[in-house]
């Protein structure tokens, strides 16, 4: 791992070569996706296929956070019958689903996009508008 | 180089992580780091350091509390001894568990975030605004730029916010006094002091439903209550002296009841079918499609469905990230973003936006000496050389090139941030008369780094010229 930088100092030595922003998919309405189409930026830099694959489980993992499903239902009533004081002790599933995405996203940077000079940014730090995807200068990883 | 430090950035974010900071950590906890909540553009105020969040003004909220809790105090008081003596002891429990819920409900509508969305950073506009078709006009409004999309095989409008910088999403709408994108926003009640948007509408909801009973549950009880102190052989008139309070809250229930009930039926109607306030009012879905059940695309078709949804579905985490630090990283990948857009611009840079961009660099560094008291002395000697050496790429680009300056000034000791800034809004006011292109997320950057773009592009040999 000596070789490999960490990527706070991935970001700090090496100069960001450009940005690409990928927007969210409303075709389903409300829930969050995002655009799944392989921007040509990342052409040179990634597999297609690597890439949409890594999209494909983020967008599920979203929708795995916003189902309608039982326990959604469930943590409501309760939440309904608690006066709403429940989310003050409980963990919503939402953002356990969030701390799961988190995980992935830093696991996915660290074998797959560091190596290649990509950083992909938590979408909730950009308030789930977009995926940046920030490209970083090849220079930096023949160090 | 100690040039530079003069008119550096007035980034608020961006300074209190900048300096020495940025080399030596433990600089970092001795310093004291800001919350985000700090340098918020919005008009919301913060209080318990980012726990609870307010629009800028409580509107009657007050008003609201105290109503009810004069009411509710007067029942007790008043009536409800005599009802237990007469009833059930189950009457002020009851009244008791509604008016915790009410007041809770209450609370947590109106301090809780209605599902703000943060606005864009600087380069996601900058991404937007390379992506969004500018005719070149002179104008510094240009028409309202919409994008149309498909939801469920229907067409929607979604609008450019100028103030937050993006395209919002469906049923995201910008409130004027919040200053905020909030998501699924139905309206700004001020009887609650807060916007009422995704996170916060089934707060408020319950909010007016358990009002609802409050409201009717005390209006029956006061009547009964007169009505049996009549039935002991008093007449109507002896009993209300003798209860005066009762009269209080019969007046206050009375009048409550009609609005309440209404506007619980109001929305009862609109969560079964899925519409906001906003929607209903704009009649965004009613008389388009009359062939089709429902012209809404967001709406399951089912009552039950879109009920519990709105009502029971899971709770979105608030997006604004009120308690985090800011962080280096969050200014450092940002600034350093823009050293390399500079080539693609200047690279295709047209007749049209140079001339945009030069005129805009103009004004913005007329209305700069107005505003910004920071650096004036060297802007203006340096300016004509920067002119031309930025203009082509000055246009969207600006923005980032200023804070392309950044990191090499990370290096340099501190600036002293200028506050003001980041929370005037009478500034952001005379800001935003500014060819909106130009303007940031937050304003006080914006302007600055106009300033300095124009003192330190040749000095740093920023910009590479093609």
């Amino acid at each position: 791992m000596a070789e490999t930088h960490s990527l706070q100092d991935m970001r700090q030595q090496a100069a960001v070569a450009a940005k690409v922003f990928l927007q969210r998919d409303y075709s389903n309405g409300t829930v969050c996706q995002f655009q799944s189409k392989f921007p040509s930026e990342l052409e040179t830099r990634i597999d297609k296929q690597q890439f949409e694959e890594t999209m494909q489980t983020l967008n599920n993992l979203y929708a795995e956070a916003e189902k309608l499903g039982s326990q959604s239902y469930i943590e409501g009533c309760l939440a309904c019958l608690t006066a709403y004081t429940v989310f003050l002790c409980m963990e919503t599933h939402y953002e356990k689903v969030l701390k799961k995405i988190a995980k992935y996203i830093q696991e996915q940077n660290d074998k797959i996009y560091a190596p290649r000079g990509l950083l992909l940014t938590d979408p909730i730090e950009r308030g789930l508008r977009v995926i940046e995807v920030t490209i970083f200068e090849d220079r930096s990883l023949t160090r | 180089m100690m040039k530079n430090c003069e008119y550096q950035q007035i980034d608020p974010r961006a300074l209190s992580v900048l300096p020495q900071s940025a080399q030596n950590n433990t600089e970092k906890t001795v310093q004291r780091s800001r919350r985000k909540w700090e340098v918020f553009p919005g008009k919301n105020r913060f209080f318990c350091d980012g726990r609870i969040i307010l629009a800028s003004q409580s509107g009657v909220l007050p008003l609201t509390l105290g109503l009810i809790i004069v009411t509710c105090g007067l029942f007790f008081a008043f009536d409800c001894p005599f009802l237990v003596k007469h009833l059930t002891v189950f009457i002020p429990v009851i009244g008791g568990a509604l008016f915790v819920f009410v007041v809770f409900s209450l609370l947590r509508t109106s301090f809780t975030d209605p599902g703000i969305l943060p606005r864009a950073t600087p380069d996601e506009a900058a991404d937007i605004e390379k992506q969004i078709d500018t005719s070149g006009s002179s104008t510094y409004r240009p028409p309202p730029r919409t994008k149309e999309i498909l939801i469920n095989q229907q067409v929607v409008k979604l609008k450019y916010c100028f103030t937050c910088k993006m395209f919002r999403p469906p049923r995201t709408s910008h409130c004027s006094l919040c200053d905020n994108c909030v998501e699924r926003f139905d309206h700004h009640c001020p009887w609650v002091g807060n916007c009422v948007g995704k996170r916060n509408y089934r707060f408020f909801y319950s909010f007016i439903i358990s009002l609802s009973f409050l409201t009717s549950f005390i209006f029956g009880c006061v009547i009964t209550h007169i009505t049996l102190r009549s039935q002991e052989g008093k007449s109507l008139v002896q009993s209300i002296q003798e209860s005066p309070a009762s009269v209080v809250e019969l007046v206050i229930c009375f009048f409550s009841i009609w609005s309440i009930l209404g506007l619980s039926g109001f929305h009862t109607y609109l969560i079964a079918s899925n519409l906001t306030t906003n929607e209903d009012i704009k009649g965004s879905w009613s008389s388009k499609r009359c062939a089709e059940e429902s012209g809404n695309p967001y709406s399951y078709n089912s009552i039950i469905t879109n009920c519990c949804a709105t009502l029971c579905g899971p709770m979105p985490p608030s997006l604004i990230d009120r308690r985090g630090f800011l962080s280096l990283d969050e200014a450092i990948p940002a600034v350093s973003a823009s050293e390399i857009e500079l080539p693609p611009f200047t690279v295709k840079s047209d007749a049209h936006m140079c001339t945009q961009s030069t005129k805009d660099v103009l004004e913005r560094m007329v209305h700069s000496y107005d505003v910004h008291g920071l650096c004036p002395p060297a802007t203006p000697k340096t300016t004509p050389l920067d002119l031309e050496v930025s203009g082509p790429a000055a246009a969207s680009s600006e923005p980032s090139l200023s804070a392309g300056c950044l990191p090499q000034d990370a290096r340099q000791p501190v600036v002293p941030p200028c506050p003001p800034f980041s929370r005037s809004n009478k500034r952001r006011d005379s800001l935003h008369s500014i060819n909106p292109a130009f303007r940031l997320a937050s304003p006080s950057p914006s302007l600055s780094r106009t300033t300095f773009i124009l003192g330190d592009a040749p000095d740093n040999g920023f910009i590479p010229l093609p």
